[in-house]
């Protein structure tokens, strides 16, 4: 693919003014990645499907976009591992275009100028991690089994719907058995280990395998990416496993960017839904899912238009799906409070860079391979502790933790040669600052922390910006619709996770009116470009309309 | 001087370091096919993998082992700490000798397998094929021991074959036909000091050399002046693969995985599905895995490791075992052509309780022939001994070839 059709993807606009009295077999409401993998598997199952967007471009927080010049800007997601296989296959999004590149390595830099990286090279990477602590280079075998072992468990459940422990019916108990079986599989000590796992903090966690502070800071990232949660706090280490379980043609745990920009995935979903005879709607959002006696019947937009439906299916958050475009009435009161109290917290942020040309990390001294990685600015977890503390007291973090990444080192459609996008990913930033809405003020503040960190890290990166996007929470919000900010449409906590996700009694995708349905990542298994929710409603939808099987389901792996 | 240092930074540019002995293997490898061996470049062959095996079985062979991990153990506390570590009972070896061992996680699941070179009083170093330093120290709570890794401190080469004690003899090592198997012993050589034991991987008479690594080139050049007219070869890791299942050897990572990598706990092993019982020594009053290992003993366990000879000539890598009804049992896990036993042999893993000695089975077969694939379910009959026994290995004296 050239720059100029990476270009024309990302700004197809889609305007087709649908027959205003046709009946569609469902409507889709949102094209996240997963609104729009729904929509496909509904398409490719034959039925006529309506996907309506409320903004003019799709993919939700799985989006390409220019907003500057020739830079691509992978906006708001940037990396990929956890697209579920059976999904790409069936979709046949190879056929579309997508093509998921993985890349390795990452480095952690302290302020000392030392940092720890790791490698594509296996070896390599024991010795780099030897370097710092031998013995540490040694546990980490035991700590990727163990990880492994939980992920192995998990991943079996990301293409199920997840049973109904209260529930007599048949399928319930025998999926409530299935997974117990699964579990005893496991042997003892992996059974204790996941209890403990899904309850403890990552630090504490890390403090099992490993003793060098750098290698525990490096480690603990990724159990507070998109969490308001400390690494102290009970729960960050299942969301490292979250981040653990995907993979990259087969390799569990690997990341890969799309060429492209993330927006390629929803392009290729895109393209296999109208392939399959789906009309898509954007630039007008849903102001009201319709109901009329316990029953759905369409949606109406804001811009006036009308569609109906027997079937409607959110992609939107949960409490923007019941609290912002459902009438209350048609609703109960108890319901309502569990939508209210879904956890959905904003803790991120990020920043989008046009540079002109590489940053200088002083510490890595120009070595070629981290640079192609993640790279994260912190020494312990106690800072990153100290970040989660600024959140708690409502302002984004002084010392914020950063997953920084330099796409174009790896994909040449993304900006002109020798030129970059830089995404930085930021923890934490708060969905109000100090219980106010966030002013532009308050944004370059917190723009002007994020690039400050950097530059003291990488002298001369400032002269380098060329454009930068500083996104809030409030903006997520408001751009995306994701509630709060929260970038997996609720949070990964143990409560409201497989069977009470996103709220008990409601975790197989079906809402409290007939017809209407959840596709989004505020249902199991959770956020993330998985595409796993949005299949799994697909599942769902066509079992309740009596359709044949057409959806991937359970593991292909062992 | 240590052979590698990875202590700077810029440690990523080399993927794998170069041994001790390698300018010195570099002109002698014709193929200049190199393989990985943890942090260094490892020969797969030289020249021809065949001619360096029949040199190991018919002369003598050089193979450069420093890529091994090595930990070297010492204090007050050092037996009664490998005691614990390990299943069988160290006290049994004195000072001066070598044993194999196995060592297992709390549920009797072996780690790896290795072995204890007692070096002298309270001094002791551990070899194996996995690193196991957080293992090691963990287990050093409770113990006056220090223990470090030593493996790029050591050089070491392994001199196997029969006419191994004749080079060592020629190379001025007096008395070297007087070490017994599995006996140490020290040589000044070029001013420093040799370790010299009777130890190896390839089941014959051999010697494994230790050294520091400052004076490893000169090791090579002195070996191989002195074996010259003994028939002295380079040997790489194809040649070794050969001679060690015709010796019965085990490999981790091969006939079995190491508990501390392995993902699925069912396929973890003790040391009686490995057919190690004989390492377990219930007499210590404690090690690792010892509540485990007994009640495995007595209730029996799930896997049997045995030694197949399975008729014909095709390579049964990889191979599913059948019993003679046709029911699958287990599979093979090292399999290679014996050019001494002149026959098809194998290490299978099996379900208990299959692989009774002289137990006959089948096994599944694929070959090709001019690219075409053929299937032969080949008969196969569980043997006790290894493949290749000659008596050379434990004669001492050592006999001259
Ligand atoms: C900054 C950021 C970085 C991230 N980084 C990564 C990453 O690197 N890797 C990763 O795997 N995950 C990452 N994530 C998480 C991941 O992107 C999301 O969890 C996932 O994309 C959510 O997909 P979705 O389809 O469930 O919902 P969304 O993407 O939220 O899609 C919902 C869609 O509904 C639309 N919508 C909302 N309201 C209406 C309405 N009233 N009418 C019509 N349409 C409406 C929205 O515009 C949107 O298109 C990140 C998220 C963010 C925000």
């Amino acid at each position: 693919m050239t720059r100029k059709q990476a270009r024309d993807i990302i700004q197809v606009q889609i305007y087709r003014e649908p027959n205003r009295v046709k009946k569609y077999d469902a409507i889709v409401v949102g094209a996240g990645h997963n609104g729009l993998t729904n929509a496909a598997f509904l398409a490719k199952a034959g039925l006529d499907v309506l996907l309506v967007e409320k903004n003019d471009y799709i993919g939700g927080a799985t989006v390409s976009l220019k907003k500057h010049k020739d830079w691509v800007y992978s906006n708001c997601s940037y990396v990929c591992s956890l697209l579920r296989p059976e999904v790409y296959r069936s979709l046949n999004l190879a056929k579309y275009g997508l093509q998921v590149v993985p890349y390795g390595g990452s480095a952690t830099i302290s302020q000392n100028g030392d940092y720890l990286g790791s490698y594509v090279d296996p070896d390599v990477s024991r010795r780099e991690m030897a370097r710092l602590s031998p013995r540490d280079a040694d546990a980490k075998v035991r700590f990727d089994r163990d990880i492994m072992r939980q992920c192995r468990f998990i991943r079996q459940f990301l293409l199920r719907t997840a049973p109904d422990p209260t529930s007599f019916k048949p399928r319930d108990l025998m999926e409530m058995f299935y997974m117990g079986k699964q579990l005893l599989n496991l042997g003892e000590d992996v059974i204790y280990d996941m209890m403990r796992l899904y309850t403890m903090s990552i630090s504490e966690y890390l403090d099992e395998y490993f003793e060098h502070p750098l290698i525990k800071a490096a480690k603990a990232g990724s159990g507070i990416i998109g969490s308001a949660m400390g690494v102290m706090s009970p729960g960050t280490a299942y969301v490292l496993l979250h981040h653990a379980m995907g993979d990259v043609d087969g390799t569990m745990g690997a990341w890969g960017f799309a060429r492209g920009g993330m927006g390629a995935i929803a392009q290729a979903m895109a393209d296999c839904f109208e392939d399959h005879g789906g009309e898509l709607l954007s630039g007008s959002g849903v102001e009201q899912i319709t109901v009329r006696g316990g029953k759905v019947t369409g949606v109406a937009l804001e811009n006036g238009n009308e569609y109906q439906a027997d079937v409607v299916v959110s992609n939107m958050t949960l409490p923007r799906t019941f609290l912002e475009c459902m009438d209350q009435n048609d609703l109960e009161p108890d319901f309502i409070r569990k939508v209210k109290n879904f956890k959905i917290r904003g803790s991120s942020g990020k920043l989008n860079f046009a540079l002109d040309g590489l940053p200088k990390f002083t510490a890595l001294e120009d070595n070629p391979e981290l640079i192609k990685g993640d790279l994260h600015l912190v020494d312990t977890v106690e800072r990153l502790e100290l970040a989660y503390d600024d959140w708690k007291n409502g302002s984004w973090s002084k010392d914020p933790y950063v997953d920084m990444l330099i796409p174009t080192l790896t994909d040449p459609t993304m900006a002109p040669p020798g030129k970059h996008f830089m995404s930085v990913f930021v923890q934490y930033v708060p969905p109000k600052v100090n219980g106010e809405d966030w002013t532009s003020d308050h944004r370059d503040q917190f723009g002007q922390t994020v690039i400050d960190k950097i530059e003291s890290y990488a002298p001369g990166f400032k002269d380098l910006i060329l454009h930068v996007e500083i996104r809030t929470p409030r903006d997520l919000e408001d751009d995306v619709g994701l509630t709060q900010g929260n970038i997996f449409q609720g949070e990964l906590t143990m409560d409201q996770l497989l069977f009470n996700r996103p709220i008990p009694g409601y975790a197989q995708y079906r809402g409290p009116a007939k017809g209407l349905y959840m596709c989004g990542s505020s249902n199991h298994p959770g956020g993330g470009v998985m595409a796993a929710p949005g299949a799994n409603a697909a599942r769902e939808i066509l079992r309740d309309m009596r359709k044949p099987k057409s959806v991937p389901e359970g593991w292909i792996d062992d | 001087m240590k052979a590698i240092d990875y202590s700077n930074k810029t440690h990523y540019r080399t993927k794998a370091f170069h041994s001790p002995f390698y300018s010195r293997q570099e002109p002698m490898n014709q193929l200049k096919e190199w393989g990985r061996w943890s942090d260094y470049l490892s020969p797969h062959a030289y020249s021809c993998a065949s001619m360096e095996y029949f040199a190991c079985r018919n002369a003598c062979s050089v193979f450069d082992l420093t890529p091994m991990t090595k930990y070297h153990i010492s204090g007050k506390d050092a037996l009664a700490y490998l005691n614990r570590l390990v299943t069988r009972d160290v006290s049994k070896i004195k000072p001066g000798r070598v044993g194999y061992c196995v060592w297992c996680t709390d549920e009797g699941r072996v780690i790896d397998d290795g072995t204890i070179f007692h070096l002298s009083e309270n001094e002791y170093r551990m070899c194996s094929q996995e690193r196991h330093l957080d293992w090691l120290l963990t287990n050093t709570i409770g113990f006056d021991v220090s223990l470090t890794e030593e493996t790029h401190e050591v050089a070491a080469l392994a001199l196997q074959g029969p006419t191994s004690c004749a080079t060592l003899k020629q190379m001025g090592l007096e008395g070297v036909e007087n070490l017994k198997p599995f006996g140490i012993r020290y040589f000044s050589f070029e001013n420093t000091q040799l370790m010299v034991s009777r130890t190896g991987f390839t089941g014959d008479l051999g010697y494994e050399l230790w050294i520091d690594p400052d004076h490893a080139e000169v090791l090579w050049d002195r070996l191989f002046e002195a074996g010259h007219l003994h028939g002295i070869q380079a040997m790489g890791d194809e040649a070794l693969a050969m001679l060690r299942v015709e010796a019965g050897f085990i490999q981790a990572g091969h006939d079995f995985m190491p508990a501390h990598q392995t993902v699925r706990v069912s396929h973890t092993r003790s040391p009686y599905e490995l057919g190690l019982g004989w390492l377990v020594d219930f007499k210590k009053p404690n090690f690792n895995g010892r509540k485990a290992l007994l009640a495995e003993k007595e209730h029996g366990h799930r896997y049997n490791l045995v030694k197949l000879d399975i008729e014909g000539n095709k390579s049964a890598c990889d191979s599913y075992v059948f019993t003679k009804n046709k029911k699958l049992v287990g599979t093979v896990t090292s399999a290679t052509w014996s050019p001494s036993a002149k026959a098809s042999i194998a290490l299978a893993t099996l379900e208990a309780p299959f692989g009774r000695p002289g137990e006959e089975l089948l096994v599944e077969i694929y070959y090709q022939k001019e690219l075409k694939w053929s299937r032969v379910m080949a008969r196969a009959v569980v043997v006790s001994g290894v493949f290749f026994d000659p008596p050379r290995r434990r004669q001492t004296p050592a006999a001259d070839y």
